[in-house]
């Protein structure tokens, strides 16, 4: 039984609560599980000092962990990190960073996991058409799914050891635009609603940022409406060739369901469907489905909302 | 067909655009005895390579040079190379030996990283990841084991010197550096892919497409089964727009969502 080591997802500075999901998946696998911690700050891994199930944090400490460059976030987390199989969470980052931290060892990885049973892991492909079950031999660098394993306990106090780190940086940011709405991302949302081409026009969209703003959701699209309206960025798009997403609550709004749809939404835990259509194949995904126009449920359904939880 | 070396062509690009044969996106997918069945599935280069395919060319536009699209399959898979040729690109090679069945990512990225050396690249383009496993490991996995710089996910670029791309990161869009060589993986971004023109799919069937082969490890990730997603039970249908209030409160008292 290899060691396992759970490398801490930083967000914003901080450590991500999914973070504690990977000691469970960690433990899943069997073995004993460090924790390495990237941080420009030891404090950083305070949170995790308290983790239930770890035999061992390591707090490493480099400046690499505040820029975005995977070469230098990869060299410093192997210099600090032990041999053994090593989980990333299944960020957009961390899978850039957990693919060549896995090439620096000459071994190999393996994303997106969803559940384990030992050294067999399973990930979704064709954005979640089918599942692949893969069997692991020796040491191998593993991302996780965030919102799959449920996270370990805290109440223990670990010892945390500091290491500096330096890393291999090789580009530079020369600046970043700071995204203009506050809303959230589709791909780090626990609430979605999505607008496809059945909304009729963009400038309708709005009637689903209000019920986002409502909520606190992210506004997502189909690739149908996304490749329609100009004014319906890529970056919005929920599908195979678009983002992946399992938050707790899906709304598709005037979304048919192509399989490309379907794809990259149908892990949601809840999927709400409104469209005038009985027949659209969303409905057979729906948990809740409303057969209306989006123009006689939206308002029914912010008002509702508002009641709720103004 | 000439090979460009490195030394002959320092002052220009020598780009490698690698390219993936995947399932069409659109078709539904069956499993049959723990295997996915793809046999009545039309396969088509996976769509993120368009993007990478475009900004290769871009590149070469901007500063000279060649685009070679590269794939590692089996001879069933050369038809996305003409597709690459039809698009513009200069060279099409196809990496292969009959030994190789599923190569692991530390096998295909040791043949990869042998090949885009032999051809003597200095940028590298890919899709964001391939639409079959969407595990995007190639991009940066190769940039690792060729000592290089890399960017993932980018919605635009601009050429010289070094490529600066733009990104999204946790805080908003970042504009990046990226110094050559590099590996650069391809979002759909601001470069949409051109079409092939009638003359270029008439180059494309007279090209001929240049096999290689390399040096792969043996694989220690094997597939073991295919599996379809557990189906979800039936929900609740519900008509009118006067319903939408009875499932806000579903939401809350039987989802727990709210």
């Amino acid at each position: 039984m290899t060691n396992k080591i759970v490398i801490a997802e930083l967000t914003k500075g901080t450590v991500h609560a999914s973070t504690a999901e990977l000691v469970s998946a960690a433990q899943a696998m069997g073995g004993d599980v460090t924790v390495v911690v990237p941080c420009t700050d030891a404090s950083m891994a305070d949170s995790v000092a308290s983790y239930d199930g770890v035999s061992k944090v390591i707090a490493v400490k480099s400046d690499v962990f505040a820029g975005n460059d995977s070469s230098g976030w990869a060299s410093a987390i192997d210099s600090a990190t032990p041999a053994g199989t090593v989980l990333f969470l299944a960020t957009a980052r961390s899978k850039d960073v957990a693919s060549r931290l896995a090439a620096r060892r000459g071994i190999s990885v393996v994303q997106d996991v969803v559940s384990i049973d030992g050294n067999n892991l399973t990930s979704p492909i064709y954005s979640g058409k089918a599942n692949q079950t893969v069997t692991v031999n020796g040491d191998a660098v593993v991302s996780v799914r965030a919102n799959v394993f449920s996270g370990v306990g805290s109440g223990s106090s670990n010892d945390v050891s500091v290491v500096d780190a330096s890393g291999d940086v090789k580009t530079a940011v020369q600046q970043v635009m700071e995204r203009a709405s506050a809303r959230l991302d589709v791909s780090e949302a626990n609430i979605i609603i999505s607008g496809g081409r059945g909304m009729g026009s963009p400038a309708n969209f709005s009637h689903l940022e209000a019920v986002a703003d409502t909520i606190g959701a992210a506004v997502g699209a189909s690739r149908a409406a996304v490749d329609t309206w100009d004014e319906i960025p890529h970056s919005m798009q929920v599908g195979q060739t678009g983002k992946t997403v399992n938050p707790n609550l899906y709304i598709a709004v005037g979304i048919s369901g192509a399989i490309q749809h379907l794809a990259g939404m149908r892990s949601s835990k809840y999927i709400v469907a409104i469209n005038k259509d009985a027949d659209a194949p969303i409905f057979q995904h729906a948990d809740y489905g409303i057969v209306a126009t989006w123009e006689e449920a939206l308002p029914v359904f912010q008002d509702a909302l508002s009641n709720l939880l103004g | 067909m000439k090979r460009f070396s490195f030394a002959d062509t320092i002052e220009m690009s020598t780009i490698v655009v690698l390219v993936k044969q995947v399932p069409d996106t659109n078709a539904k997918i069956a499993v049959q005895g723990g295997r996915v069945d793809l046999s009545t599935v039309k396969m088509e280069m996976s769509p993120y390579d368009g993007f990478a395919i475009e900004t290769a060319l871009r590149h070469k536009e901007a500063t000279g040079g060649t685009v070679t699209a590269l794939t590692v399959g089996a001879a069933g898979t050369e038809k996305i190379l003409k597709d690459a040729k039809a698009m513009g690109v200069d060279n099409i090679v196809r990496v292969w030996d009959d030994a190789w069945s599923e190569l692991d990512s530390n096998a295909l990225q040791s043949v990869l990283k042998e090949a885009v050396e032999s051809l003597g690249a200095n940028a590298v383009y890919c899709g964001k990841s391939a639409a079959d496993t969407g595990a995007g490991s190639t991009g940066p996995g190769l940039a690792e084991r060729l000592g290089w710089a890399n960017a993932s996910n980018i919605i635009g670029a601009e050429f010289g010197e070094s490529v600066t791309v733009s990104m999204p990161v946790e805080a908003g869009v970042a504009t990046i550096t990226v110094p050559l060589p590099a590996v650069i993986s391809c979002d759909k971004g601001d470069f949409k892919p051109r079409k092939a023109n009638v003359k270029g799919i008439m180059m494309a069937k007279k090209a001929q497409v240049e096999l290689m082969t390399a040096n792969a490890p043996p694989s220690t990730v094997v597939v073991a089964s295919h599996s379809m997603p557990e189906a979800k039970p039936a929900g609740k249908t519900f008509e009118g727009g006067s319903s939408a209030s009875q499932v806000v409160q579903l939401l809350r008292d039987e989802a727990n969502v709210l």
